[in-house]
Parts: C-alpha cells; structure tokens; sequence
C-alpha cells in the first residue's frame, strides 16, 4: 500500500503546485450558478425552490471540466506506462488517482457549493443536508468520471466526448442528491434517498476503477 | 534468471509487426535490438513489457521471483520521461523510487541514482527548469531508483550527449554484470559488454 | 488465443452464411411487416379511449422492444470482444449501434407523436421516456467514441468497455428516474392491459421489426467485413510500394 498513497500524495502535490485546475473548476461553479438568476428571473422563491437543482448540475458540469486531467497528463508525459509496471495492480492506480481527484476538485466544490446557496436564497434548513449530499454523492463524480478519462485519454476532441460519455453516467447521483435535499423538507425525511446516494458512491469506488482500469490496458497498447 | 520469448507473433492496427519471433536473453547478458524505422523494435519492447497481447507466442522469465509478472520485474524506459515538471528533481526521483520499489530500500539510493546521472546538484530544482538532456537523465535515472533484474530500454540515448551516453552504457554495463538483463533497441553503436545483436526486419515487404 | 489465418478463416464463413441467410430474413421480415401494417391499420379495433392514435402503439412498441433489445446484443458482443477476442464480436456491436440508436430515436418521436393527442404535449418527463432518451444518450456515445480514434482496434475495444459500463448502470439509471418520477409528478399509467384484439397486431408487428432489425445487421456487418478488407489491402498495398522499406531475405 506504500506505492498507493505515494501515488495519492504525488497527485496532491501536484495539485497544489499547479493550482490553476481547481481554480477554473471553482471559477466555473461560480459563473454557472450566478448566471442561472439572470436567466431564470430574480424571484427568490423560485430560487429557493430550484436552488438544490442548480447546485447539484453546475456542480457537475464545473467537476466534468477537471474530469480529463485524472489521466491526461500522466498519458502524455509517459507517466502511465511506468505506473503500469509497479506492483500496485492497475486498478488500485485508478483507485489512487480517483481518491486524489475527489479530494482536489470534489471537496472543494462540494465546501463552496453551501456557500453558492446563499446567492440562490436556499432554505436555512437545507444547509446541512446540501453538504451532506454534495460530500456523500461527489466520489461518485469522481470515481464515475474516471471511467469517462480513462476511455477518452487519446481520443480526438477528447473533451466533449467525455461529457457525453459520462453525463449519463451521473443521472442517478444527480436524481438522489436533489432528492435527498427536496425529500428533507418533507415528511418523510432525506433517510432513503441519502442512503441510495451513498451506495452509488459505494458502488462507483468500487466499478469505476475497474472499469477505468480496463481502459487504461488498452490505451497502453 | 532468464527471459524467453517464444514464437511472438504481435499485430498492429492489423498489421503483422512481429512473426513467429523466439529467443532467451540470460542473466548477464544484454540483447541489442537493431532495423530499421517501422521494424517493430518498439512494439516488441512493448510486447515484452506486457502492454501488447500478442496474438500468439509467449513471454516469460525463468528462475526470477514467481510471485511477480514480467513487467513488475522490468524497468521500461520509453520515449517519454515520466518526469513530472512541477516537481523538483528529488521528489520525481523520491516518487519513483517509493512507487516503484520494494520497501527494503536504504535511503541514500536516491541521491546516488541522481549522481550517477550528474543530478545531484540540480535535486532541488523544479524539472520544469531542466533541459531535454537532463530530463532524458532523470527518466534513466529511474533505472537505479529501484532494484529491477530486467531493463527494457527503447532509444534511450535520445538528446544525451557523449558523456552522458558514456555514463548510460557503464551504467547498463553494470547491471549486466551484477547478474541484470538489458534489452536495448538503438541505432548507435553502444560500447556494452556482454552484447549481442537481434536484427528485426520489416516485414512490410514479405506481406 | 486465435493465430491470423483462424482470424480471416472465420469472417470468411460468416460471409458464406449471412449471404445465403440474408434474403430469407429480409424476405421474412417484409412480409410480417406488411402483414402487420394491415393488421393495424385495417383489421384492428379503435381504442374505445384512445380513437384511432392507438395506432401509433404498433410502431412505437417494436421500436422501443429494440431499442433495449439492440442494446443487449451490443453488450453481449462487447463482452465476446473482450473476453474471447472474437473477431465478428466487434464487427456486430459495430455495425448494431446506429441502428439501435435510429430505432431508440423512432421509439422517442413516436412516443412523442402518441403524446400529443394522449397528454396534449409533445414531449412530458414520463419515466419511461426520460430512461428512453438517456439510453439515447448512451448510444450516441457508443458512436462518437469509436468514431474519436485513429486505431481502430483501440476504438473498438474501449466501445467496448462503455457499453458494458453502460450496461450495468441502466438498472440503476431506470431506478432512479422511475424514483424521480414518482417524487415529481404521477406516472401516467402506460401499462393498462392490452385487448386482444390488438396483442396479435402487436406481435406480428414486433416479430416483422425484429427480423427487420436482424436483416438489417446482417447487411450492416457485410459491410463492414468488407470494408475490413479493403482497408487491409490497402495497408497492404502502400507497405508493399515503399521503395525506401528493407528488402525481406529471401
């Protein structure tokens, strides 16, 4: 396991050292959230009523934009070749670098969504289980979007393919990550679909490296 | 330990590359790979390092650790570095040295792979500031990061200079004697001991 | 493991075949679809709700019936790809994409014609439609996926991976949106048992699309054998014209 968190650390380190990724992925966020009021009309009981919707979409199109850095560089700079010789299995490689894009680009989007809340007049109560979905549902981003960056690493006009590849993918993190915050208010309270939530993720830490990982093999051919 | 290919047969874009290819190269040993452009010298380093199935035929070593595949126990240098440019000199070493390594590593094997590539003064700067030659030497330098009986080299003198060619070879020279494997595919006429050549030929015309 | 020689021998057979079993399926397939055509339109009741649109079912049925169907087959011969390295499995997938994508996309805009008169709208967040049109989504990017890579056999086995990724996460994606249904509006009760009189039309029709869908596949996988060997002699061709290329020993 040394290898594995050797390869998390890297991965982190290389984050903080060149910024710029998490910075255009938070930017992102930001604009697509501010301009759904233009668009939609400044009537914040609207707002309040979609604001879970608009959050959890922007922040997935702000997470797809980081989505082809997971591999991209380490496929260019020979990076992947030597890492497919290591000890460390290849799925666990895509496990590593999955956990490190979740912790760059998933946490930080998931701490700002809250605070994008505010401009889209979220109900005060709905604060803490909109963090709790963004932080329970964002592994699935990132380990399902490893999927998507692992497939289109040498494709030709790599980057719109991935969001049609993976978009999809995310339908069912989407669906209960509003329905958990839109359920809270309610009766019945978030409890099932913030459970479902956390099994998809469950399931994506799982699926999404081995099936990145079998594109990663034939990506090196 | 020995490393035996046995009738490789390897297709590209379906295309035959490779046909019907045996050989064993020994401990001690280095094989160098001639021919010409397009003759398959990199798709067989490739093959052998496991990243190409081939359509038939096999890759094996005899006499290494069982538990391990061919390529866990190969340094593959390919044409890229893997160098990471943010990273200074040191901690692209340090990374591969921890990644690619069994723990029982001593400590001080980095700063001596790095001066043995003429780093050691450079390991703190960033590699975004090396030049191609020294990038070349900080991908080589990975070869001695971590102890790995087979080298798998592809081109590895490209933008080195005579010394540092000179320091390549002695270094490969080494290895050799202490019992590695090297495979090499070059087009200079390297000074490595214990040598022999394996001339690939295009099989473009044949088909 | 297949040598080269076993590799070519095999897409011969097939060619064999599928040209002696092609017109009978197509023959086959005109005929029910015409008989089914009549059916519907001539010999079938009105629906005592629904009037005449009912007739729209014995289109939109079939299409969506190989919408999923198409996309079986796709997965099954993914998985022939990866894990036999069958040389037809490719060809199929292949060639069944963008039929299967055309066929999801008829069953979308019939539903959508059906919906018109039924719900007074083109188009309403039905349950089934939304997971119809995301399987949409999930063909287009079977195609745009292998049509993004220069090596073919690359393409084609990453395709491969996606449409077996696909193929497990449509459970939890039909899941999810039959969930965010109910939570938003009440599911229009599509499921009303079908009269007799209207389930033998029905079949015929279906049966008169599938063989439709398999003629079709046929032809498409023809193509592409054929368009194989083309390509491979040309590579061939332009390999063996380089004046510059190593003379081989002989």
């Amino acid at each position: 396991m040394n290898s594995f968190w050797a390869l998390v650390r890297r991965d982190l380190r290389l984050a903080v050292r060149e910024g710029g990724a998490i910075g255009t992925a938070l930017g992102f966020f930001l604009i697509v959230v501010s301009l759904m009021p233009l668009g939609l009309g400044p009537d914040l009981n609207l707002l309040a009523r979609i604001a879970a919707g608009i959050l959890w979409i922007a922040l997935l199109l702000a997470a797809l934009l980081s989505l082809n850095r997971i591999f991209e560089a380490d496929y260019e700079d020979g990076t992947l070749d030597v890492l497919a010789t290591g000890h460390l299995p290849l799925e666990l490689v895509a496990t590593a670098k999955s956990l490190a894009h979740w912790l760059t680009t998933g946490i930080p989007l998931a701490l700002l969504a809250p605070v994008l809340g505010i401009l889209l007049n979220l109900d005060l109560a709905s604060y803490p289980i909109l963090v709790g979905t963004t932080f329970v549902g964002t592994p699935a981003v990132s380990f399902l979007g490893a999927i998507g960056a692992a497939l289109t690493v040498k494709a030709r006009r790599g980057g719109l393919l991935l969001a049609l590849v993976v978009l999809p993918l995310y339908v069912p993190t989407l669906i209960f990550g509003i329905s958990a915050v839109s359920a809270a208010a309610g009766p019945a309270g978030m409890g099932a679909a913030f459970l479902i939530l956390a099994a998809i993720s469950l399931a994506a830490v799982v699926l999404g490296p081995i099936a990145a990982a079998a594109a990663l093999r034939i990506q090196l051919q | 330990m020995q490393l035996i290919a046995e009738d490789l047969i390897v297709e590209r874009g379906g295309r035959l590359v490779i046909d019907g290819l045996s050989f064993a190269v020994s401990a001690g040993e280095a094989m160098v790979l001639a021919g010409a452009n397009g003759a398959g010298k990199t798709t067989l380093l490739r093959t052998l390092a496991g990243y190409i199935r081939p359509s038939a035929g096999s890759v094996r070593c005899e006499g290494g650790d069982v538990e391990l595949t061919v390529a866990e126990q190969a340094h593959v240098i390919g044409h890229a570095n893997a160098v990471k440019s943010s990273l200074t000199v040191f901690e692209n070493a340090a990374f591969w040295s921890e990644f690619l390594g069994s723990a029982n590593e001593t400590g001080g094997h980095i700063e001596s792979a790095l001066r043995n590539f003429g780093l050691d003064d450079l390991a703190e700067f960033p590699a975004a500031y090396l030049s191609a030659g020294q990038r070349r030497r900080l991908g080589l330098a990975r070869l001695l990061l971590a102890k790995r009986p087979l080298w798998l080299l592809d081109e590895p003198t490209v933008s080195l200079d005579v010394a540092s060619t000179e320091r390549l070879v002695s270094a490969v020279n080494e290895h050799t004697r202490a019992g590695g494997l090297a495979i090499v595919a070059t087009h200079l006429p390297l000074a490595l001991e214990r040598a022999r050549t394996l001339e690939l030929v295009s099989l473009r015309m044949a088909a | 493991m297949q040598t080269l020689t076993q590799q070519l021998a095999n897409p011969t057979r097939f060619m064999d075949l599928s040209a002696r079993v092609l017109p009978w399926v197509a023959g086959i397939a005109a005929a029910l679809i015409v008989y089914g055509l009549y059916l519907s339109f001539f010999d079938s009741p009105a629906d005592y709700q629904q009037g005449e649109t009912v007739r729209i079912m014995y289109i939109h049925v079939p299409c969506a019936w190989l919408s999923m169907m198409v996309y079986g087959l796709i997965a099954v011969s993914s998985f022939g790809l990866l894990v036999f390295r069958h040389p037809l499995a490719d060809v199929s997938a292949k060639a069944a994409a963008p039929i299967g994508a055309a066929f999801t996309f008829l069953a979308l805009l019939t539903g959508s014609l059906w919906g018109k008169p039924m719900w007074g709208t083109y188009w309403v967040w039905d349950a089934r439609l939304t997971s119809v049109l995301i399987l949409f989504f999930l063909y287009l990017g079977l195609i745009a996926l292998r049509a993004a890579f220069e090596d073919e056999s690359a393409g084609a086995k990453l395709t491969a991976v996606l449409a077996l990724v696909g193929v497990t996460i449509l459970p939890i994606i039909k899941f999810s949106v039959n969930w965010w249904n109910t939570l938003h509006q009440p599911s229009t009760d599509f499921t009303a048992t079908v009269d007799p009189s209207m389930r033998w039309p029905l079949l015929v029709m279906a049966l008169g699309f599938t063989l439709l869908f398999f003629a079709m596949h046929l032809k498409a996988m023809r193509n592409e054998v054929l368009r194989r060997r083309v390509k491979a002699m040309r590579t061939q061709a332009v390999a063996g014209r380089d004046r510059l290329a190593t003379q081989p020993a002989e």
